[in-house]
C-alpha cells in the first residue's frame, strides 16, 4: 500500500509471528536428557553425602542390584509370572471391554442398561474386591487375572464407546446409501472409525494394570515383580526396594511404547 | 430407470419442508434442483433415494435397472464422505465388497473406474493427501463402480473452488457424453444448472413446491458461456431464484 503523498513515510516493522505451538513435535533426546540429570543428581548427592544413604538409595548400587538380580536367574523368576498376569489378565479385560463398549455404541438397549452399570463400577477401587476374588477364582492366578480384567475393563469400555459415538455420521449414512450390510458397516466404518480412541484407552487400562498387578501381587503372592518389592520393602532393603521400582517403570515404558506402535501401524491414514 | 416423485409432504416437527410435491425424472437425463438455501432440496434427495421416509406421498421407480447395475440409486455427496482410514482403490473397493464379484472382477472396475476419472495414478493414495477436486473425483469414482441407474448428486461442486468446479462440471459432461446416465443434480449455482442440466427445476422458498421448470434444449457438449440462448436461460433462472430469496429472506426478518 502507498502512503498518501506528502505524508512522512511511517516507520516499517515486520508483522510479529503470533501462530505455532499447540502441535506435539518428536524431541527424542528430552525424555533421556531429564532421566540423566535426576540419575546423576542423585548419585552425586547420595556420593558426597549431601543425601544420607538412609532416605535414598545410591542408583549405582540400584543399578548394581539390578545386575545380580539378572545374573542370579531371580528377575526371570519374579519377572515371567508378572508378565504372563499381566499379559493374560489385561486380554480379557480389554477384548471384553471392546465387545461391551462397541455393543454400548451400537444399541441403545444395551447402553441404557450397562451404561450406569459401568458408572458404578468404574470408581471402584479394584484392589478392595480382591478378597472377594479369591473366594470366586481361587488365591492362585484366577484372582489376579480376574483383577486385572476388571481394572482394565471398565475403562476400555468407556473409551471404546465414546469412540464409537464420535463415528461420523455421514460417513454411516454414505455406507448405507450404498446399501452395504450391517455387519460390513460395523466392520469397515465403526471399528476403523473409533480405534484411535480405543487405543489411546489402552494406554490408560495398561497403567491401570500394572498397578493392579503389583497389589494384587503384594496381597498373595511368593513370585513376582510386586512380592519382590513388598519383600524388600518390609526389609528396609532400599536398593532392592527400588530396583523392583525402576523394573515396574521399564514395563510401563514397555506398555506405552507398544500403544505408539500399534498407533504407528494402524492409523497411518491419520493427518499429522 | 425414470422416477416420479408423487404428492408428497414431509415435515420435521413444526418445520414444513415439502407439501404435495409432484416431480419426473426422466432416463438418461440430468435434472438439476435449485431453489433458496433451505427450501428442502437435501430433503428431497434424501427422500428419492431412500434415505429417509415421506411423511405422505410415495417415490415410484418406473422400468428395471439395466443389468450390471448394483446399486440403483447412489449417492454423490457434498462432503465427498471418503473413508480416511481406506485408500483411493479401498474406498472404490468398499461399495464392491458386499456383491461377491471376486478379486478379478473387483480389479477391472476398480481400475475402470480410476481410468475414466483420471486417478489411476493416485490409486495407493490416502484421501488426506489429495485435494479437494480429486477428492470429489474419487467419490464420483466411487457412484461410477456400481453402475447406478440414478445419480443423485447433493451440491457435489460447492465445497470447491471456482476453477475446479469448471473442471469437473467438463469432467461430468464428459462421463454423461460417454454413457448416458440419469441424474438429479442439486445445485444453489445458476452456471451448473445451466451447464449439466437438460432439465432446470425451479423450487420455491419452504414448503418446497415447484415455481418454474425450465427445459435446456442444447446438447451439453456444445453450451459455452457466451451462447445467447443459454444467457436467456441463465436470466430467466436468475429471475425466479431472485424472487424466491427476496420473498424468503423478508419472512425471515418478519416484515
Ligand atoms: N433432520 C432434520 N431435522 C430437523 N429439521 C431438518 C432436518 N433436515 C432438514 N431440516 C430442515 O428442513 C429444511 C429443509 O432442509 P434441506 O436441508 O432439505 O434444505 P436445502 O434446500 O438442502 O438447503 P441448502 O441449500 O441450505 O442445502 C430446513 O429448514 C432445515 O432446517
Ligand atoms: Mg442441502
Amino acid at each position: 500500500m502507498r502512503e498518501p503523498a506528502g505524508e512522512p513515510e511511517a516507520e516499517t516493522r515486520e508483522v510479529p509471528f503470533r501462530g505455532g505451538g499447540f502441535a506435539p513435535r518428536p524431541r527424542r533426546w528430552a525424555g533421556p536428557l531429564v532421566f540423566v540429570l535426576l540419575i546423576g543428581l542423585l548419585e552425586w548427592g547420595t556420593r558426597t553425602g549431601f543425601i544420607s544413604s538412609l532416605t535414598l538409595p545410591r542408583p549405582s548400587a540400584v543399578f548394581a542390584t539390578l545386575v545380580q538380580l539378572w545374573q542370579s536367574g531371580a528377575l526371570a523368576e519374579h519377572l515371567l509370572p508378572s508378565l504372563q498376569r499381566l499379559a493374560l489378565g489385561s486380554l480379557m479385560g480389554i477384548s471384553a471391554g471392546i465387545a461391551v463398549g462397541v455393543a454400548i455404541g451400537l444399541f441403545s438397549l444395551v447402553r441404557a442398561g450397562l451404561v450406569p452399570l459401568v458408572a458404578a463400577l468404574f470408581p471402584v477401587p479394584k484392589i478392595a474386591l480382591l478378597p472377594l476374588f479369591v473366594i470366586w477364582f481361587g488365591i492362585d492366578e484366577g484372582s489376579k487375572n480376574a483383577l486385572i480384567a476388571l481394572g482394565t475393563f471398565t475403562p476400555t469400555v468407556v473409551a471404546t464407546y465414546g469412540g464409537v459415538d464420535n463415528v461420523d455420521r455421514t460417513l454411516i449414512r454414505m455406507a448405507q446409501s450404498f446399501d452395504l450390510s450391517w455387519w460390513s458397516i460395523v466392520r469397515k466404518i465403526v471399528l476403523p472409525g473409533a480405534l484411535p480412541a480405543i487405543l489411546s484407552g489402552l494406554r490408560v487400562s495398561l497403567a491401570i494394570a500394572i498397578i493392579l498387578l503389583v497389589a494384587a501381587e503384594m496381597l498373595g503372592a511368593n513370585r513376582g515383580i510386586g512380592a519382590y518389592v513388598l519383600e524388600a520393602g518390609s526389609l528396609y532393603d532400599l536398593e532392592r526396594l527400588f530396583a523392583g521400582v525402576v523394573i515396574l517403570s521399564l514395563l510401563g515404558i514397555a506398555s506405552s511404547w507398544l500403544v505408539s506402535r500399534a498407533e504407528k501401524l494402524l492409523l497411518a491414514w491419520r493427518p499429522r | 430407470m425414470r422416477l416420479r416423485v408423487e404428492r408428497v409432504s414431509h415435515r420435521y416437527g413444526p418445520t414444513e419442508v415439502l407439501r404435495d410435491f409432484d416431480l419426473d425424472v426422466p432416463a438418461g437425463r440430468i435434472t438439476c434442483l435449485i431453489g433458496p438455501s433451505g427450501c428442502g432440496k437435501s430433503t428431497l434427495l434424501r427422500l428419492i433415494g431412500g434415505l429417509e421416509k415421506p411423511a405422505s406421498g410415495r417415490i415410484l421407480q418406473a422400468g428395471e435397472p439395466p443389468s450390471g447395475c448394483l446399486n440403483p440409486l447412489t449417492y454423490v455427496f457434498q462432503d465427498f464422505a471418503l473413508l480416511p482410514w481406506r485408500t483411493v482403490e479401498g474406498n472404490v473397493r468398499l461399495v464392491l465388497e458386499d456383491h461377491g464379484l471376486g478379486a478379478a472382477g473387483m480389479r477391472r472396475i476398480v481400475d475402470d473406474v480410476l481410468a475414466r476419472t483420471r486417478l489411476s495414478d493416485f490409486a495407493r493414495a490416502w484421501p488426506r493427501q489429495l485435494s479437494g477436486g480429486m477428492r470429489q473425483r474419487v467419490a464420483i469414482a466411487r457412484a461410477l463402480a456400481v453402475s447406478p441407474a440414478v445419480m443423485l448428486l447433493d451440491e457435489p461442486l460447492s465445497a470447491l473452488d471456482s476453477q475446479t468446479r469448471a473442471l469437473l462440471m467438463d469432467d461430468l459432461v464428459d462421463l454423461w457424453l460417454r454413457t448416458p446416465f440419469t441424474a438429479v443434480y442439486v445445485t444453489h449455482n445458476l452456471a451448473e444448472a445451466a451447464r449439466l442440466g437438460h432439465r432446470v427445476v425451479v423450487l420455491s422458498r419452504r414448503p418446497g413446491r415447484i415455481r418454474e421448470i425450465v427445459d435446456i434444449e442444447s446438447a451439453l457438449q456444445s453450451r459455452s458461456d457466451d451462447d445467447a440462448g443459454l444467457k436467456a436461460v441463465r436470466d430467466r433462472l436468475w429471475r425466479a431464484m431472485r424472487e424466491e430469496a427476496m420473498a424468503a429472506d423478508r419472512e425471515l426478518t418478519g416484515a
